[in-house]
């Protein structure tokens, strides 16, 4: 095997892990400030590709349609926040999961009523398709290397949100003491629907970005938002900076999983059984690597421990 | 010392840079029951953690009836005779009084794998069980669901769990905590004899009841044990009013 | 408000009625709705189990389903090809028996929530719940590449499986059965609920701390309870299969987890016949939602929200007006 495939994976496994951090930081936010589980965040993912896909075809504008995307999946998350969401943060886990699961089924079937069971295209705008020369003589894909620059800028700016402003400040308060909170003035629910219009919008860039090259349609949102679970179990329920680390790990281990294990066993079974084998192992790999962790670590690798 | 039936030795505890616990070596002797004081965030709670086995110490060791029990898990150490109760009660809150008192019949009996007999058929521990709760006064009230108990009856149900478990030695967190005056003194007055059954190390606030009851006091200030003596012997200690009780008056 | 024993029977003579009523008026079809709710209801009764009385919310009992479904599948595949089932260093013969298919659904049902339990339940709240989420998609994704058997196209079974003594090919037949597994399966929930292991269990979920100092081990308590838990949710996915006679990697699939915990909350988390309530009205709701709209699921997810936020006990809690355990 060349070092160019491998180089090649490892980026592939990068850009997806940087799409998975999109979707996990703001699952891991919501749940660390207001301690709600949100099986809904898929959906807004699908929202966030569905308006990107519907602006794309209106206009023509790949810009125009991230920002739609964006606007529409804040716009959705804030309107489910106000609705639903606030009855929530006081109740067992078990109703937020019920009632997070009964939004999925109105998000995804209303989806479909509006826009039909076919799926529908977002094109890579032609200033960002094809493929680009790295050093070494690497053919990769632009845009893929735009989407894992994008993400990173996110990270970034989420780690300066945080850790430098005035709204981060008042978000890590609220992590540790609701009353205090309250008590220095800060409206506690103006707060928590920016906090979760934040992660929505994070989560529909994320849909929008990956929709350009898969196909956008309903229920593309399940299979992220349970890789995210992974995600910030393995990181650490509640932390950024786990929920970064662990998105990286579960998009290598799931990338390179893929293509290196059906190698491994060709090594020493024949080629049929190998590569099922391997394939069939490759797409449990995340998750041995979930319960790897908590062997280790039950509270994942950044959680607060118990 | 080789009679104690609870004893820690040079226990040591510490979050970061707070000693929570600091060499702390009690014991608790038959028949006595030794209090432990102490202001706010002296490290009691703690202290009291690391002996039940919710918190392993960073050094030191826990004794029961001369065996060690420090490796010991919470269940385990309950099996070995330790009868604990806490200050804010954790008792099955939609189970009732009788079933909460099973509970612990069936803790002791160690048999909980029965699948197919009704519990409620078992004679050797509903025997047990309302024979605790006749004990603590709660018989009449077996049936009530524990959610509409009084605070107080709440108090007594934890104490009767406790007593189903005819443990060696009782660590007892607060028993009369938001009990009223005349719901201390019914406290007092049982605990008073109940230590003849096994001793108790009282964790607790209510200095009336502390001095009614001790044989010994342990003041803890800090995390670390700054007098141990009798009642009188603390009255006095000079250390003990300028750290403790000079704050409280 | 009723007593919650005799809307018990109300629920379990309706079951009866309603597939009798569709014997005698020559509808085959409603007889099948009535098995396909009765094997739900089973499934539900084994989550409810873990769920209710254990206050485990776990969102991978599809895991068991499936596990219990491929068992079924496989066991009679190599029957109906005639190819022996190679096991590394033992081979065996495929079967169409259903005591047998339904033995191995157990077991395996059973070993696979040992293993899944034991990690799991190292970890408590929101972790458990994704966790099991995860174990369940590590089973849908396992079942989709793993081609011998069909993949994602699922296997197919031509014929029913047989019963000694019994036509299963009859509905009827098959709903007895079936409807006789589900009793099983409640009594198994009525003996567990009330003996010590369900007291101590029940304990375990409300106050984990006091069970652990009456010398009883929660985790282990939970871990029982999910492996048996596991195991009736398995023997479910076997019938299913026979139902459907099909085998696909949905039955592994979230979806279905999450719908198990709607069946119950619906009718009422903890209570004996929550499960059954809950399956039935899901079925129905699905028949003639369905029939009506070609997106019921919207009005599902409507009248959830709707018992999540204003009726919680579901309709056990409504009927008899106590709402029950709190998980």
């Amino acid at each position: 095997m060349s070092t160019i495939l491998i180089i090649e994976q490892i980026l592939n496994g990068l850009q997806s892990g940087i799409m998975l951090f999109l979707m996990a930081a703001g699952l891991t936010l919501i749940f660390g400030v207001m301690g709600l589980i949100n099986l809904a965040h898929g959906s807004l993912y699908m929202v966030g590709a569905f308006a990107a896909a519907a602006v794309a075809g209106a206009t023509g504008s790949f810009l125009l349609a991230l920002v739609a995307a964006l606007a529409a999946a804040a716009l959705a998350g804030a309107i489910v926040e106000m609705v639903v969401i606030r009855r929530l943060y006081k109740a067992p886990h078990l109703d937020q999961v019920l009632a997070t699961f009964a939004l999925i089924l109105i998000f995804s079937e209303g989806t479909r009523w509006i826009f039909g069971s076919f799926p529908l295209f977002l094109d890579v705008p032609s200033y960002l398709s094809g493929p680009i020369r790295l050093p070494g003589g690497i053919q990769y894909p632009l845009y893929r290397l735009v989407l894992i620059g994008v993400g990173l800028s996110v990270a970034i700016g989420l780690w300066w949100l945080t850790a430098r402003t005035r709204i981060g400040i008042q978000i890590r308060a609220g992590e540790n003491d609701r009353e205090m909170i309250a008590a220095l003035g800060v409206d506690i629910s103006k707060l928590y629907t920016i906090v979760f219009a934040l992660g929505a919008a994070l989560a529909g860039l994320a849909g929008a970005l990956v929709g350009a090259i898969q196909s956008v349609q309903v229920g593309m949102g399940e299979p992220v938002l349970i890789l995210a679970f992974v995600v910030i179990v393995i990181g650490g329920i509640g932390s950024i900076k786990g929920a970064f680390i662990g998105a990286i790990l579960v998009g290598l281990t799931d990338t390179l999983g893929g293509i290196f294990l059906p190698q491994l066993f060709k090594l020493f079974m024949e080629t049929g059984a190998a590569t099922q084998t391997g394939s069939a192992l490759a797409s449990m790999a995340v998750y041995v690597l979930m319960s790897l962790v908590l062997i280790w670590r039950p509270t994942g690798l950044f959680g607060a421990r118990a | 010392m080789s009679e104690a039936v609870l004893e820690t030795r040079n226990l040591h505890k510490s979050f970061g840079a707070l000693k929570a616990t600091d060499d702390v070596s009690i014991d608790l002797r038959p028949g006595e029951i030794h209090a432990i004081i102490g202001p706010n965030g002296a490290g009691k709670s703690t202290l009291i953690a690391q002996i039940c086995g919710g918190l392993q110490p960073d050094a030191g060791s826990v004794h029961l009836s001369g065996r060690d029990v420090s490796g010991l898990s919470t269940a385990a150490r309950a099996q070995a005779g330790l009868g604990r109760t806490f200050q804010i009660s954790a008792l099955a809150m939609e189970d009732t009084v009788l079933e909460n008192a099973l509970l612990g019949a069936l803790g002791q009996s160690g048999r909980p794998w029965q699948f197919w007999r009704s519990a409620a058929r078992r004679t050797d521990l509903l025997d047990r069980a309302m024979a605790a709760l006749d004990r603590v006064g709660l018989l009449d009230d077996a049936e009530q669901v524990t959610a509409n108990l009084s605070h107080g009856q709440r108090r007594q149900l934890e104490v009767a769990v406790a007593l189903t478990l005819g443990p060696k030695a009782f660590v007892m967190d607060e028993p009369m905590a938001g009990l009223g005056t005349e719901g201390s003194k019914t406290m007092t007055t049982f605990l008073d004899g109940l230590r003849e059954e096994a001793p108790i190390l009282l964790v607790e606030h209510d200095m009336d009841a502390v001095f009614a009851l001790a044989d010994r006091i342990s003041v803890l200030v800090y995390g670390r044990v700054i007098a141990t003596g009798t009642v009188d012997e603390i009255r006095a200690s000079k250390e003990v009013k300028e750290a403790y009780l000079g704050e409280e008056a | 408000m009723i007593r919650e024993s005799y809307i018990n029977w109300i629920v379990l003579a309706g079951f009866l009625v309603v597939p009798l009523w569709a014997l005698s008026a020559d509808e085959p079809f409603t007889i099948t709705l009535a098995t396909r709710a009765v094997l739900l209801a089973l499934a539900a009764v084994g989550l409810n189990i873990a769920l209710g009385i254990g206050g485990l919310v776990s969102l991978g009992h599809a895991a068991f389903f499936g596990l219990g479904g491929y068992a079924m599948g496989i066991l009679a595949h190599h029957a109906q090809t005639f190819t022996p089932l190679e096991l590394g260093m033992f081979t065996i013969a495929g079967t169409k028996s259903m005591p047998i298919i339904w033995l191995t659904a157990i077991i395996v049902s059973a070993l696979a929530a040992f293993v899944i339990g034991l990690l799991s339940l190292r970890t408590t709240g929101v972790y458990f719940i994704m966790i099991t989420l995860a174990f369940g998609q590590m089973f849908f994704f396992f079942s989709i590449s793993w081609s011998a058997y069909g993949g994602e196209d699922g296997l197919s079974i031509y014929v029913r499986n047989g019963f000694p003594g019994l036509n299963t090919l009859v509905p009827i037949q098959f709903f007895g059965l079936c409807f006789t597994a589900l009793c099983a399966a409640l009594f198994v929930h009525w003996k567990l609920r009330k003996s010590p292991f369900g007291l101590a269990l029940n304990a375990a979920r409300q106050s984990p701390a006091r069970v652990e100092t009456v010398g009883l081990n929660p985790v282990r308590l939970k871990l029982l309870a999910f492996v048996i838990s596991g195991a009736i949710t398995g023997l479910a996915g076997a019938l299913f299969a026979d139902l459907n006679r099909f085998v696909s990697p949905t039955m592994f699939s979230w979806q279905l987890s999450g719908e198990l915990i709607v069946l119950i909350i619906i009718g009422g988390v903890g209570r004996l016949m929550g499960p059954v309530i809950g399956a039935a009205l899901f079925v129905t709701l699905e028949h003639f939602l369905g029939a009506f709209t070609d997106f019921w699921h919207v009005w599902l997810g409507v009248i959830l929200l709707l018992i999540v936020l204003f009726a919680r006990g579901g309709v056990v809690g409504i009927l008899t007006g106590k709402a029950g355990p709190h998980v």
